[in-house]
């Protein structure tokens, strides 16, 4: 376990090494010249010159390169063209606004997912089950800025219940994590219907059964066990889209979150910060992603890790 | 039949409930069986032997269900039972080993684990004592270092080993009766024969009675007292085991024993039974077997014959052994057997 701990850290390095080359070349493909866009359009062309110098511009691509890798290894990701701040507390923390947006969201998504598929599974073809699978067919192809909308017309502005719009009390986080978690929790529902069914059909089922085991048992610690490897993998995958998917949500609820900020930065052209952000989102995604493989090796023993 | 009678079962009907029709699996299926002794239920594939042994301990998949009949163990009807009741005799009075070992096992719990379930659930043994058990069990089966064995996963063990263990598993809680639905089906030879001897030799030991399901009458010679041999969801003939080989009496009993090759007659060419196994969609509405039988007559096709008692205990569902009989008087006077053999 502990080698192959090590050994998908090591594989993090190649990740790390597409994604920075990606990151960087954002800034060079992109029209115009960086130093125009700190010094304005109409900045005389000493000062231009003077801060194409200082950014390294006029030093060749791969030195270039090497000096941001050099700096974003130490979390350096310079300052920001628009602000002057440096860009680590810039993005800290809206990252953790955002992080905690996802987290709860998954969480969310995981508990409403897995009871709804888990029913719809047990109860096959009834009442329960074929309305499970209309609502979460509707959550998932539903928008969620619509959704996001709809639930403030509902209970902030009708019902009064909860605020409209920001973040950080628990009143404030209910609507956010709905709107975010909703489709989510469709997607994990679905799967863990499917998951269970092709599971309950199993000989094993039928062996716990005929042990005189109660039927929750069986579906509890003998089918569902076996039935979350497809759901754990969706999980993951989910998790890294809420992180760069909160845009819509946050801008619903006015929040000020890492989606928002990316966004407002890209239209600024504030490519440092952009820059820090996807290489931030892109190392959370590898990270839940060896989360998901180790969680592997628990619910299954057979599989081979190394 | 003056021995104990563990387990007798009257008229039984399993259906499978479809959209717009009924399949009926087993169809006024009736035996008995005494205590300790084996019965072997035979059959082809479709003929509802398992679906019987299935029906027993209420373990049909939707949408089956049993619709009619008894089935007295122990003086209980056990079509009567609620849910709990049921599940407080499966694995406990009665316990079933099934025909795949390979998957009939949970692949993410230890071996250990899954037979202190059934431990724990009928007897409340705490883990220390379960572990105990377990391995005195595995080592009953007859599994090598079986306190290693017990912290192992399924997917470590052979399908003979696994076998073993779900025989363990439902040996844990000394039941009455066995259900052992096709035990060596998905085995090999050599090990087929040591499952089989493990059940026979635990039988002696503690005093079972088995359920035998298989189509294999080599199987059947091996392990049973009586048999039971099935066809389109019904018990077509009922013998003990010795007077079945030496005089089988149905049509298909004959048929089913002369497709297995033999070592001691001069027999080149095996002769199956011609055609196949019915669809429940399509019974024919006489004898289930008449469109296959070589003997069939008019009567045959059109009208369903009766269990009946022929010379003692044995039981046949034919035409040639009623009064009704209008085909062959050869047949009627020598047995199916004797004038198959001559032609």
């Amino acid at each position: 376990m502990f080698q192959f701990i090590v050994r998908r850290l090591l594989q993090l390095i190649p990740v790390l090494i597409g994604v920075t080359i990606l990151v960087f070349s954002l800034m060079h493909l992109s029209p115009g010249n960086p130093a125009h866009i700190i010094a304005g359009e109409s900045a005389p062309p000493d000062t231009v010159e003077q801060i194409e110098e200082r950014l390294g511009l006029n030093d060749p691509i791969p030195v270039q390169y090497f000096n941001f890798v050099k700096d974003a290894a130490m979390l350096d990701f310079g300052n920001s063209w628009r602000t002057s701040l440096p860009v680590s507390e810039e993005l800290w923390p809206k990252f953790w606004v955002t992080f905690e947006l996802a987290v709860y969201s998954t969480l969310f998504s995981i508990f409403l997912g897995l009871i709804a598929g888990i029913i719809s599974a047990v109860r096959k073809y009834s009442f329960a089950d074929v309305s499970i699978m209309l609502i979460a067919l509707f959550g998932l192809s539903m928008p969620n800025f619509w959704f996001g909308l709809m639930l403030m017309q509902w209970f902030s502005i009708k019902l009064g219940w909860l605020p409209p719009t920001g973040w950080g009390t628990p009143e404030q986080i209910v609507m956010p994590v709905i709107t975010l978690g909703t489709m989510g929790a469709a997607v994990i529902a679905r799967m863990t219907r499917s998951s269970m069914l092709d599971v309950i059909s199993q000989d094993y089922i039928r062996t716990a059964r005929a042990k005189g085991l109660g039927e929750r048992i069986v579906i509890y610690r003998h089918a569902l066990k076996n039935a979350l490897i497809p759901v754990v993998t969706v999980v993951g995958l989910q998790f890294g889209s809420l992180l760069a998917g909160a845009v819509l949500t946050e801008s619903v609820f006015a929040i000020n979150g890492m989606g928002k900020l990316i966004i407002d930065r890209i239209l600024a052209r504030d490519f440092p910060v952009v820059q820090a952000a996807v290489l931030v989102i892109a190392i959370v995604f590898v990270f839940v992603n060896l989360i998901v493989d180790i969680s592997y090796k628990f619910l299954n023993k057979r599989i081979d890790l190394e | 039949m003056s021995e104990d009678i563990i387990l007798d079962i009257k008229d039984l009907q399993t259906s499978f409930y479809l959209d717009d029709f009924e399949v009926k699996a087993v169809d006024g299926v009736s035996f008995k069986l005494p205590k300790g002794k084996t019965i072997g239920i035979v059959g082809e594939s479709g003929s509802g032997k398992s679906i019987t042994a299935l029906s027993i301990l209420r373990l049909l998949d939707h949408p089956g269900k049993v619709k009619g009949g008894e089935i007295n163990f122990k003086g209980r009807d056990l079509t009567t039972l609620t849910d709990k009741e049921i599940r407080q005799i499966r694995g406990n009075e009665i316990s079933m080993i099934f025909q795949e070992p390979m998957t009939s096992l949970n692949p993410v719990y230890t071996i250990g684990q899954q037979i202190r379930e059934t431990l724990k659930v009928h007897q409340g043994l705490d883990k220390e004592n379960g572990t105990k058990k377990a391995i005195e069990l595995l080592k009953l089966v007859g599994i090598p270092s079986p306190d290693k064995r017990v912290k192992q996963y399924p997917h470590e063990l052979s399908g003979g080993m696994r076998q073993r263990v779900m025989i363990a598993m439902a040996l844990a809680c000394n039941p009455d009766l066995l259900i052992a639905d096709e035990p060596t089906t998905a085995l090999d030879v050599t090990i087929q024969a040591q499952i089989l001897d493990l059940i026979n030799d635990l039988q002696d030991r503690l005093g079972m009675s088995v359920i035998m399901i298989t189509h294999d009458l080599g199987v059947v010679a091996e392990t049973c007292d009586y048999v039971a041999v099935m066809y389109g969801g019904k018990v077509v003939e009922y013998q003990d085991v010795k007077s079945l080989f030496r005089n089988p009496k149905h049509p298909y009993t004959v048929g089913l024993l002369k497709s297995i090759p033999r070592h001691d007659t001069d027999v080149d060419e095996l002769e199956p039974i011609r055609g196949s196994v019915p669809s429940p969609k399509d019974m024919p509405k006489g004898c289930r077997f008449a469109p296959r039988c070589p003997f069939a007559t008019e009567l045959c096709m059109e009208e369903l014959p009766s269990l009946d008692h022929v010379e003692g205990e044995s039981e046949v569902r034919c035409w040639i052994y009623t009064d009704h009989w209008d085909g062959d008087a050869e047949v009627k006077a020598h047995g199916p057997k004797r004038v198959a053999q001559s032609n």
